[in-house]
């Protein structure tokens, strides 16, 4: 239906400019000639639906179409000076001993990654040579969910330049958290399309701490990125995301995971830059007593549009999920929180639950929460809760009481109230990490 | 133990899939010819003696129509309609027009005896007494595409309230009617309400002034009896100034193999101060066990709370149609105004409901409530899908809501698709959904204590959907908790 819809309305400006871009770049995208095929086929699949609009259902408060008025050329792998404004940006997001991986402008930057020596077990491969060699593991990367799926996503298989191949292999326990950083080096206005794969096999253990930054400000740069996870019997995986993109910026990313027998994934997000952002994750359980834990937490202010999107598919029996949303809107943001869980026929004894809670600060804020419940077994416990509404005036006036001036009042309400998502964090370093960038949005917006 | 010995003989009455009201009604009939066409909305208007404006009205709706494309996005699925295939109008014969009860076909009399309901003032006065206060009822009677009587008039006259046939009213309150026709649901507001806007044949139209509390409570009954007709009958209620009306709706139409389309709207308008309980029991044929036949029930319905402090109600008891495709809602206008929302849908079978309502927050200080409980059975699919919305200037804006789902069996599905949009700080809402299906210690403890399976599932389920039982008016809430027993049968084991 959406189909049908789109092929009725006019290529945008936007659109057209996708279509050379990716006429223009094919030549040199890495990849043998399977991926090249992959590649055009899903640019096919994007072209045949666009950018996602309000029509669209899963994107109804992500207009897309309108929000992205122009695609940006793909950016250029980065020279001396990007990768010296990279360097630079990349000091106070030092991460404790995290093994640090740096994707520049959408290319791996060996010189500023620490990929030499890995553990035991853990294997690291740049995507960009991972595609170009002959035994690509094109299945792994495309498996789920679907390409067709998403425009969005289609988009990136058909333009991905680089990022990371992560295996971890059976019961090897990486204590070392893998620190994935991307930069926008801000030379030129510039899209970067990157992907990468974390697979974990039987037992592993493994913990990704993503972040997104600039290296300069008020540069347009567009990001579409996509991480594929795949998680064995067994395997645990704490990832974490921290998008504190610039506010020129526009973020697309997608999490597209499936989870094995009694796989655990503890996953957070929390978004505060960007003017524009998605991020959509899917979440499969393929193997029963599989448990995911999602946190995530958007702050927003000025005229931030942001859009946290999570689509679970609860395929087999016996599998839990938590997810927990916090919004934090300033100024005249937009947030907007979707959540569908799915449970198939067969998957009995589900038992999966989603809260949801926004704070507006101002009258010129909003927020849309859409969170579905589709089910088709019976013998399942599901639940949702959403809440909208203002700081606690009860709460707020006994702060003043104590004397806290208005401002710190609102700031300690605010950190309890997304605190609640951090402290699920199970590793110290990151969860400061998480902590510090809330406070980072908290100064911002005191100033 | 009488309770249970009434639960058995009433399951005895009511085998498997068997719908007590499927019987048809052998009755000459007037039919326009069949399919859509400019035509046909003329000869519907010319029907009605209809004046010029209102012609008019329909054929901009019927062009509007033929732009639309139907509505696809509800998780409901059916084979294409074809509209061509359809009777949009067929009335019983008549002689001329009606004085009195007694010139009414007997047989229609007798179908209306036969469902239940009384439309000889007469009988009802010469009921058992009631103790003062107690509630009668003024019924307006639609068979097919016309209204057939409309009972307590005179008595209604008296304390100023019109209700009768939105045919007739067009005739002698034209004024009202335009004034008001369109302005909540507007011709071309979706595909289905511009269909009714184009073809509509008959419905309500309750009109109570200022000040007046209406002194009994209304309703409609609606009853499908010709083949392969649509029926699209459109209600029209407006509570003036302080102003009070209780309206009860009711429907059944008879086993068919075919599938019947029934496209009505309902529009509501309180003015300052003023309140509109509206009540549905929705019972059409749903189709026998194997999803053959049944009622497409695709109906819009809203309510306009225009003045300051006033006050709309829905509560809807859904067991029939094969598939249900309903919102009704509310827009908050005036500040203070409030809105409800009680539901329970329940389907078995292969029915598809997919319900649910609006709360739009446009005024100050409006608040709404939602209840809504879904129940699915056999190889249904229930959907509850709402839209909550706060405007910029809907300051201090209120809600609540809660919908639980309870399925009852493994192949059918229950959903929730909640809207919940939030464009004001001081905007206060509170969203919660469960899904789960009845407990296993719930039904062993009644069980143990001598109840049969069946049995316990009703009770359990009484339980469930009790909140929302205790909205309806008396003589709803009992036929209601009736239904509930009858639309389960079949469900357990």
């Amino acid at each position: 239906m959406a189909d049908n819809m789109t092929s009725g309305l006019e290529k945008t400006g936007a659109e057209q400019a996708l279509a050379q871009g990716f006429a223009a770049a094919r030549p040199r995208l890495p990849g043998a000639d399977g991926v090249d095929a992959l590649r055009a086929r899903a640019f096919g699949t994007f072209e045949q639906k666009g950018l996602p609009h309000r029509r669209v259902e899963d994107w109804k408060y992500t207009d897309l179409r309108a929000l992205m008025r122009e695609a940006l050329p793909m950016a250029p792998l980065p020279d001396k000076d990007a990768l010296a404004r990279a360097q630079a940006v990349l000091a106070p997001h030092a991460l404790g001993n995290a093994r640090r991986i740096v994707l520049v402008d959408g290319a791996l930057a060996p010189q500023l990654s620490d990929l030499d020596s890995p553990e035991r077990g853990l294997s690291l491969r740049p995507l960009a040579a991972v595609l170009a060699s002959r035994d690509a593991p094109v299945g792994a990367l495309m498996a789920q969910p679907d390409e067709a799926v998403d425009p969005l996503l289609s988009l990136n298989t058909a333009l991905m330049t680089d990022g990371i191949v992560i295996d971890v292999a059976e019961n090897a326990r990486i204590a070392r958290p893998v620190h994935l950083v991307h930069v926008a080096s801000g030379g030129e206005p510039a899209a970067m399309y990157t992907r990468s794969l974390v697979r974990l096999a039987a037992g592993a253990h493994l913990t990704l701490v993503e972040q997104f930054v600039a290296g300069a400000a008020d540069v347009a740069y567009q990001v579409n990125d996509a991480l594929v996870m795949e998680l064995g019997a067994g395997a645990r995986l704490d990832h974490s995301r921290l998008m504190e993109d610039d506010m020129a910026a526009i973020n697309v990313s997608t999490l597209a995971v499936k989870l094995g027998d009694n796989a655990h994934l503890a996953t957070f997000n929390l978004t505060s830059g960007a003017s524009v952002s998605r991020y959509q994750a899917f979440i499969r359980f393929e193997g029963s007593g599989a448990n995911v834990e999602t946190n995530g937490v958007n702050l927003l202010k000025g005229s931030q549009h942001g859009d946290t999107s999570m689509f679970l598919d609860h395929a087999v029996p016996g599998c839990s999920s938590r997810e927990v949303f916090r919004a934090v809107l300033d100024g005249r943001a937009r947030s907007v929180f979707q959540g569908r869980i799915v449970v198939r026929p067969d998957a009995q004894k589900t038992d999966a639950r989603m809260m949801t809670r926004a704070i507006l600060l101002t009258d010129e804020a909003e927020s849309d929460s859409k969170p579905e419940l589709e089910i088709y077994a019976d013998d399942v416990a599901c639940s949702h809760g959403s809440t909208s509404g203002a700081l606690d005036q009860g709460l707020l006036f006994y702060l003043r009481a104590r004397g806290l001036p208005e401002p710190e009042a609102q700031a300690m309400l605010i950190q309890a109230f997304v605190g609640e998502t951090i402290e699920a964090i199970a590793d110290d370093v990151v969860r400061e990490a998480a902590l510090q960038a809330a406070a980072r949005y908290l100064t911002a917006r005191r100033t | 133990m009488p309770a249970v010995d009434e639960t058995v003989a009433r399951v005895k009455r009511v085998d498997v899939d068997q719908y007590r009201y499927g019987f048809e009604t052998a009755i000459e009939s007037e039919k326009a010819p069949k399919g859509l066409s400019e035509d046909i909305v003329r000869f519907i208007s010319a029907k009605k003696n209809e004046p010029e404006w209102m012609l008019e009205w329909r054929l901009e709706a019927y062009r509007r129509w033929l732009t639309m494309p139907e509505p696809s996005w509800a998780k409901v699925s059916y084979p294409k309609i074809d509209y061509q295939d359809l009777y949009y109008y067929a009335a019983p014969k008549q002689k001329k027009s009606l004085s009195s009860l007694d010139e009414v076909d007997p047989e229609i009399l007798k179908t209306y005896e036969k469902l239940g309901i009384p439309l000889r003032e007469q009988e009802l006065l010469a009921g058992v007494e009631r103790p003062e206060g107690a509630t009668r009822v003024a019924v307006d009677a639609v068979f097919d595409s016309v209204s057939v009587a409309t009972t307590f008039k005179e008595e209604l006259k008296k304390a100023g309230v019109i209700f009768m046939p939105i045919s007739e009213a067009l005739r002698e309150h034209p004024d009202l009617v335009r004034k008001y026709l369109g302005t909540v649901v507007p011709v071309t507001d979706n595909f289905f309400a511009t269909l009714n806007s184009a073809v509509f044949s008959d419905g309500s139209f309750v009109y109570v002034p200022p000040g007046v509390r209406c002194p009994m409570e209304l309703s409609t009954y609606f009853r499908i009896n010709e083949k392969n007709t649509g029926q699209f009958e459109r209600t029209l209620i407006i509570a003036d100034k302080g102003a009070y009306v209780s309206y009860l709706e009711g429907c059944t139409a008879p086993q068919r193999d075919e599938n019947q389309l029934h496209a009505a709207v309902v529009e509501l308008v309180a003015l300052e101060g003023a309140e509109i309980k509206y009540s549905t029991v929705q019972n059409w044929y749903p189709g026998d066990k194997d999803g053959k036949g049944g009622i497409y029930n695709f109906v819009t319905k809203r309510g306009d709370c225009r003045g300051a402090h006033s006050k709309i109600s829905w509560t809807q008891v859904e067991t029939g149609s094969a598939i249900t495709w309903k919102y009704p809602s509310c827009i908050l206008r005036g500040d203070h105004s409030r809105g409800e929302f009680y539901s329970i849908a329940i389907s078995n079978g292969h029915q598809q409901v997919d319900s649910g309502t609006k709360m739009i927050h446009l005024g100050k200080n409006t608040s709404s409530r939602i209840i809504s409980k879904g129940i699915a059975a056999g190889q249904s699919q229930s959907t509850y899908r709402g839209l909550v919305s706060a405007h910029r200037k809907a300051t201090n804006a209120r809600n609540f809501t809660a919908c639980d789902s309870l399925l009852i069996g493994h192949t059918c599905g229950a959903h929730t698709v909640p809207y919940i949009e939030s464009k004001n700080s001081s905007a206060t809402f509170e969203h919660e959904a469960t899904t789960s299906k009845i407990s296993d210690d719930m039904l062993f403890y009644c069980v143990q204590r001598g109840l049969s399976e069946e049995e316990a599932v009703a009770l359990v389920v009484n339980g469930f959907v009790r909140d929302v039982l205790q909205q309806l008016p008396m003589e709803f809430a009992v036929e209601a908790q009736k239904l509930i027993a009858i639309s389960l049968e079949g469900s357990v084991g």
